[in-house]
């Protein structure tokens, strides 16, 4: 004979967990009659419903279990003997304890660095006062036929229109990257970069002074803000205010001395000195620099008034990028608002100022420890389980004396998160060296994470505790609770472990399918980031050394790096690609005089004649610069293949484009060359078109040195004595390809 | 006073407990209303009643001994206590004693 019909196991689990001790048998049979007497009429699925539908439609008030405020005081108070029972457990079994806070240490350490990192992110320019209301304003660039950027920067052009009073603005400030000069203080001369900032800097942004007025302080033009740190390096001390420091033939006046900038912030600067000295001395000079499509090397932060909306200003924003598009040509540049909160941890923007990582990043990151963590919960799981055979008598007798299942539970759970603490002792001390180690790893970390300790680190650290303990002592919990107290003193042996293999089985498995996976991310993590070094970027970068120049011309320098044998060659350039570095300039070609002639962005990197043969960049036709005379116009430039197809170019065959003049900057430019296409921005980058103009003295690009040695440390002091020749303020900079391609890019245009 | 108020269907339960004597327990309460009213009396409707009767003291139970038909579970038996005799009673008197006062009604020829 078929086993009889059954209810629904779910619906009866249902009604066992709500309804009350004293009417639940006979509920339950009264229901079982019907749901047979169903069967019977309607068949099993119709009577399986019904049944759902009745335990549904009795739940009612004078069904549920009440709670039981006793039950709560209990465990309330059961809490101390659980503690007692658990600490004495743990000292009586030392090598299980031991084996499991080492366990849940290890793991939980790298949760912490993980929460330190992820602190550190959230806490990201945490400290300006008005946080909430500042917002960045970015742009969308737009060039017909090509693909658009979005970009942090924008244009000095986008401020003087927010001068014009748009609602919802209470302040708006500007700033410019890239000011770098040698600082004259009395007979010694210091390097310093500074940012540019205008009179509102401080309006907007909180960096209290030391000395000085933050009203006035980036008023006038040659106004020099220094920090703290920046005054002792130029003057020795911080009482420096009135003084003045001499950039070639200039004088900057001290008129600020900033605390050092200790928290987290996108911005950093050593010196500020006021946009009026930008707008006196570079902006002068280059009048383009103020049009509204030159969105390169400017940030513009607004704070909203209290009562306005991003909304409103958006709508402004917009009508003014209408108005001034109306005067471009195959262009558009739009602005948008950025919220301060989104700069460190949000969408990747072109020329972004101070660190940023994509919150996928940082998900992954976290799912990966919490994929070490679990796994660790699921070893502490397995460990307690093997070891319910001597733990099931004590269960036993605490159910005998009268500790209902919860009790049992709480006991357990206790012990587990009692562990977790201690782990959590262990590991902190473990996330204390990996904190160093992690910060060693590269010199750009400590610049992007402190990874102090901070009231939220702290309690995100106590509370990854608690949640590890709990899950951790879940399982053994529920198995250890479930245990019949009479079958437990009756007969203690083999039988009640094997009946639970199946569980610990399960576990196991999971815990090694884990492990496995987590052990295939990083090592695919790891190939793909070896797949990026190695990448064939179309040219070469195996063994060559780029030496940042600091605007000094490299002749002399060359003649004395040519000297050293293990150089092999030398050569010169003004940026170094595929870094994500990006200058370009509008370029401009007519097929024939009667046309009107069509003009793109075309990326571009100035070089000599021993660049291309060094990066062994393949011409497929025409030939390399040669050595020309420093005075002779210059009239010659080699292409890519995109820049043929960008301007249909002779049919876009290379022999024929030759000859083919490009208006570049002004000057007629003669392709003499035709090179394989490469990726000039980063690999992530799509190929885009790109030309080589000729120069044979670039002071603020690079040498780029071809090295054959074994002995790389011999070689690098032997270059660095031959810099320390050459230039006696600035230190070196030098670097290999395969070094620069993972730091951060910074991009700039021209 | 709560316990005092007989409501009609609290009634016909009490009474068909009563009926039933040693077999009153819930499923037979049912079957046996819909024998005698014709309508179909829901478990949920009549459970509820005797959870009420019994709160109001009107009803007593006790659990009967577990059988294999209601999957291993004890009914639950029910009998009229003291208290719900003496509700009974009354309910039936105050309805002779109105029916005494209507002068001249009768029924016959009519069902």
């Amino acid at each position: 004979m078929n086993k009889d019909p059954q209810p629904p196991q779910s619906a009866r689990a249902f009604l066992r967990w709500y309804c009350r001790p004293r009417l639940l048998e006979d509920l339950e049979g009264d229901l079982y009659e019907y749901f047979i007497r169903n069967v019977r009429r309607k068949g099993l699925p119709y009577a399986r419903l019904v049944y759902w539908l009745d335990v549904i439609k009795f739940l009612r008030p004078y069904t549920i279990r009440k709670i039981e405020p006793l039950t709560f005081l209990t465990q309330f108070m059961m809490i101390g003997s659980y503690f007692k029972t658990s600490r004495r457990n743990l000292v009586r079994n030392k090598l299980f304890s031991f084996i499991n806070v080492v366990g849940l240490a290890v793991s939980m350490s790298v949760g912490l660095l993980v929460i330190a990192i992820v602190n550190d992110l959230l806490s990201y320019d945490d400290f300006y006062e008005k946080k909430d209301r500042i917002y960045r304003v970015i742009t969308h660039h737009q060039n017909d036929g090509q693909t658009p950027m979005d970009l942090a920067s924008t244009s000095v052009r986008t401020a003087q229109r927010l001068a014009g009073d748009v609602p919802g603005v209470e302040n708006f400030t500007m700033l410019r990257n890239g000011f770098s000069g040698d600082a004259k203080v009395g007979q010694n001369t210091f390097p310093l970069e500074g940012t540019w900032a205008d009179r509102s800097f401080f309006k907007v942004f909180t960096f209290p002074l030391v000395a000085g007025d933050p009203a006035t302080a980036l008023q006038e033009p040659y106004s020099l803000v220094l920090t703290e740190k920046t005054a002792r390096r130029l003057f020795g001390s911080t009482q420096v205010l009135g003084k003045t420091v001499r950039f070639d033939t200039l004088d900057y006046q001290i008129t600020g001395v900033a605390k050092d900038i200790r928290h987290l912030s996108h911005i950093h600067f050593d010196a500020l000195l006021s946009f009026a000295s930008w707008d006196a001395t570079i902006g002068k000079k280059q009048d383009e620099l103020y049009n509204w499509d030159n969105v390169w090397s400017n940030y513009t932060y607004i704070t909203l008034a209290k009562n306005g909306s991003t909304a409103g200003v958006q709508r402004a924003l917009s009508r003014i990028s209408a108005e001034e598009n109306k005067a471009l040509i195959h262009k558009k540049v739009t602005l948008s608002l950025q919220p301060l909160k989104d700069i460190a941890l949000g969408r990747k923007l072109s020329n972004n100022m101070g660190p940023r990582m994509e919150p996928t990043t940082l998900w992954i990151v976290a799912g990966l420890a919490f994929v070490i963590i679990l796994s660790a919960c699921f070893n502490y799981t397995n460990l307690s389980v093997a070891r319910s055979l001597r733990r099931s008598r004590e269960v036993g007798v605490r159910k005998i004396i009268g500790a209902r299942r919860s009790h049992v539970m709480g006991q357990f759970m206790t012990e587990a998160v009692l562990i977790a603490f201690l782990a959590l002792v262990f590991s902190f001390g473990l996330f204390l060296v990996l904190r160093r180690e992690f910060l060693a790893l590269d010199p750009h970390i400590p610049e992007i994470f402190k990874l102090n300790l901070s009231v939220r680190s702290v309690l995100s650290f106590i509370a990854l505790a608690i949640v590890t303990g709990l899950v951790a002592g879940f399982l053994p919990a529920v198995f250890f609770s479930k245990i019949n107290a009479l079958s437990a003193m009756k007969d203690a042996s083999g039988l009640r472990i094997f009946r639970h293999i199946g569980l610990r089985r399960v576990l196991i498995v999971a815990q090694y399918t884990l492990s496995l996976v987590f052990i295939a991310t990083t090592l695919a993590g790891y190939s793909q980031y070896k797949g990026f070094l190695n990448f064939d970027l179309g040219f070469t970068t195996e063994n060559i050394l780029n030496i940042k120049l600091n605007g000094a011309d490299a002749a002399a320098l060359k003649k004395e790096l040519s000297e050293i044998p293990e150089v092999s060659k030398v050569s010169q350039s003004s940026m170094v690609t595929s870094l994500g570095s990006m200058y370009g300039f509008d370029v401009k070609y007519r097929p024939n005089a009667s046309t009107p002639g069509d003009s793109a962005l075309v990326w571009v990197n100035t070089v000599d004649e021993n660049y291309l043969p060094i990066h062994q960049h393949k011409l497929i036709s025409g030939s390399n610069f040669t050595l020309r005379p420093e005075k002779g116009k210059e009239s010659e430039l080699i292409v890519n293949q995109q820049v043929l197809k960008r301007f249909n170019i002779a049919g876009r065959d290379p022999q024929k484009a030759l000859g083919h003049v490009l208006k570049v900057d002004g000057q007629d430019l003669t392709i003499i060359g035709v090179m394989k296409d490469f990726h000039y921005g980063t690999v992530e980058n799509k190929i885009e078109p790109v030309m080589f103009r000729y120069s044979k003295s670039e002071p603020w690009g690079y040498l780029n040195l071809k090295i054959a040695s074994t002995d790389l440390a011999g070689t690098m002091a032997k270059i660095e004595s031959a810099w320390k020749r050459f230039d006696k303020i600035h230190p070196l900079k030098a670097n290999f390809y395969d070094d620069l391609q993972d730091t951060p890019a910074e991009s700039e245009f021209l | 006073m709560k316990g005092t108020n007989l409501g009609e269907f609290e009634e016909l339960v009490l009474l068909t407990i009563a009926a039933l004597a040693a077999e009153a327990y819930s499923v037979a309460i049912c079957d046996e209303l819909e024998r005698y009213t014709g309508r179909s009396a829901k478990l949920g409707v009549v459970h509820a009643v005797l959870n009420r009767l019994e709160e109001k003291g009107l009803a007593k139970s006790h659990l009967g001994d577990a059988s294999a038909t209601r999957g291993g579970k004890r009914k639950r038996f029910y009998e009229v206590t003291h208290a719900g005799k003496v509700a009974l009673m009354r309910a039936k008197e105050l309805r002779e004693a109105i029916w005494r006062n209507i002068p001249g009604f009768n029924l016959e020829g009519s069902i």
